[in-house]
């Protein structure tokens, strides 16, 4: 795989009007993390889920109305954590770098 | 039971890699994690597909168990250990599953698959091959399973644990959030249920948090040791995991799981519901 893709996966069969959706791609030095874990804090920091990389790195949250926080864990890598504000009908793009 | 009974670490499963009595085995909410690589030797377990009966809402029989089980390569007398994705979320139901058919060598690994990816440990595709047995389950195990109407006359009488998110519990998010939030169901959450996030139960890594952690996290949400305790979630995997903390490590008498948990109770007719941050009253 040469580099990584922009943005998080297809939404194509997403009901994107009635979610609010926080997606994206971790990456390190360009190139996607596959083996990454990324978690979805509330606004008070408790987690609420966490997904695994897809291959191409890629990860997607269907989330409520408001403030959040990614924190992405991967191998061989310190945590990493993304502020992120979502909206319902709206995809919000996380590039996150680890 | 206890830490050292009901828990592998990831070291002992590497140690114990070879042995024909310990039979690993991966169970996941994406059953095809398995498939893009698993432990050496692991062999795997569809929670939808093996577990599920298909038609009515319920586990399979005794006798379908039985059957799985045997083809799978699985002694009564193997020691069982479980791990998987999602923080063990569905390992920690099977290894409920299984406890609840009678089955006596039960573990979890510590950390499930999340652990063991981050540790860069070994996974293969290699296609595993158990010879064939002869298992037999026991009687299902009710005492450690709640139905809705125990739940109902629960409310307000014993320790009742909601250990979904917040935004969940209060009514905001009706399923965790790596799932699409149209659902049939209302959102909220039995009335007089505490929020104790599963997820507080866990270390960053997926492994547990020590025993005396543990009990201060439960002491603290105002858990009664004197009443019996009925922990859910919305399908009853995360609260498997609760299940586990609650019976399996600290060893706590009478803890139910109600798998039929938000999905059944936030569809049934006319039954108590609470929405917001705080449990509500009876």
């Amino acid at each position: 795989m040469c580099g990584a893709v922009k943005g998080g996966p297809s939404l194509e069969g997403v009901d994107v009007a009635n979610e609010a959706v926080i997606q994206g791609v971790v990456t390190r030095d360009g190139q996607p993390v596959g083996n990454a874990y990324v978690r979805l804090l509330d606004r008070t920091g408790e987690f609420t889920a966490e997904v695994p990389t897809s291959a191409t790195g890629q990860f997607r949250f269907f989330a409520g109305p408001g403030e959040w926080t990614l924190r992405t864990l991967a191998p061989k890598a310190v945590s990493v954590d993304n502020p992120v504000t979502a909206a319902t009908g709206v995809v919000a793009e996380v590039a996150v770098a680890v | 039971m206890s830490r050292e009974t009901a828990l592998v670490t990831a070291d002992w499963v590497e140690e114990n890699l070879n042995d024909p009595k310990v039979v690993l085995v991966e169970v996941d909410e994406d059953a095809e994690a398995y498939d893009k690589g698993h432990i050496p030797g692991a062999i795997k377990l569809d929670w939808k597909k093996d577990l599920q009966d298909g038609v009515r809402h319920d586990f399979v029989t005794k006798e379908k168990l039985e059957a799985l089980l045997s083809a799978k390569g699985v002694g009564n007398d193997d020691t069982v250990v479980f791990y998987g994705g999602n923080n063990n979320w569905f390992a920690a139901y099977a290894y409920w599953y299984l406890k609840y058919y009678g089955h006596d060598n039960l573990r979890l690994l510590d950390g499930g698959r999340k652990k063991w990816e981050l540790d860069s440990r070994e996974l293969t595709t290699d296609v595993v091959d158990r010879a064939a047995t002869t298992y037999t389950a026991k009687d299902a195990d009710t005492s450690i399973r709640a139905f809705r109407d125990e739940v109902i006359e629960s409310i307000g009488v014993k320790n009742l644990i909601d250990v979904r998110s917040p935004d969940e519990y209060a009514g905001r998010l009706l399923a965790p959030a790596h799932l699409p939030q149209e659902q049939a169901q209302i959102g909220g959450h039995i009335p007089t249920a505490g929020n104790v996030p599963w997820s507080k139960a866990a270390n960053d890594d997926g492994t547990f948090r020590s025993d005396e952690e543990l009990k201060a996290l439960y002491a603290d949400a105002g858990l009664d040791d004197a009443k019996d305790t009925i922990a859910y979630c919305r399908i009853g995997e995360r609260s498997s995991h609760t299940w586990f903390v609650l019976k399996e490590i600290l060893g706590h008498d009478n803890v139910k799981n109600y798998d039929g948990s938000w999905t059944e109770y936030g569809a049934l007719r006319a039954v108590p519901v609470a929405l917001g941050d705080e449990p509500g009253a009876a």
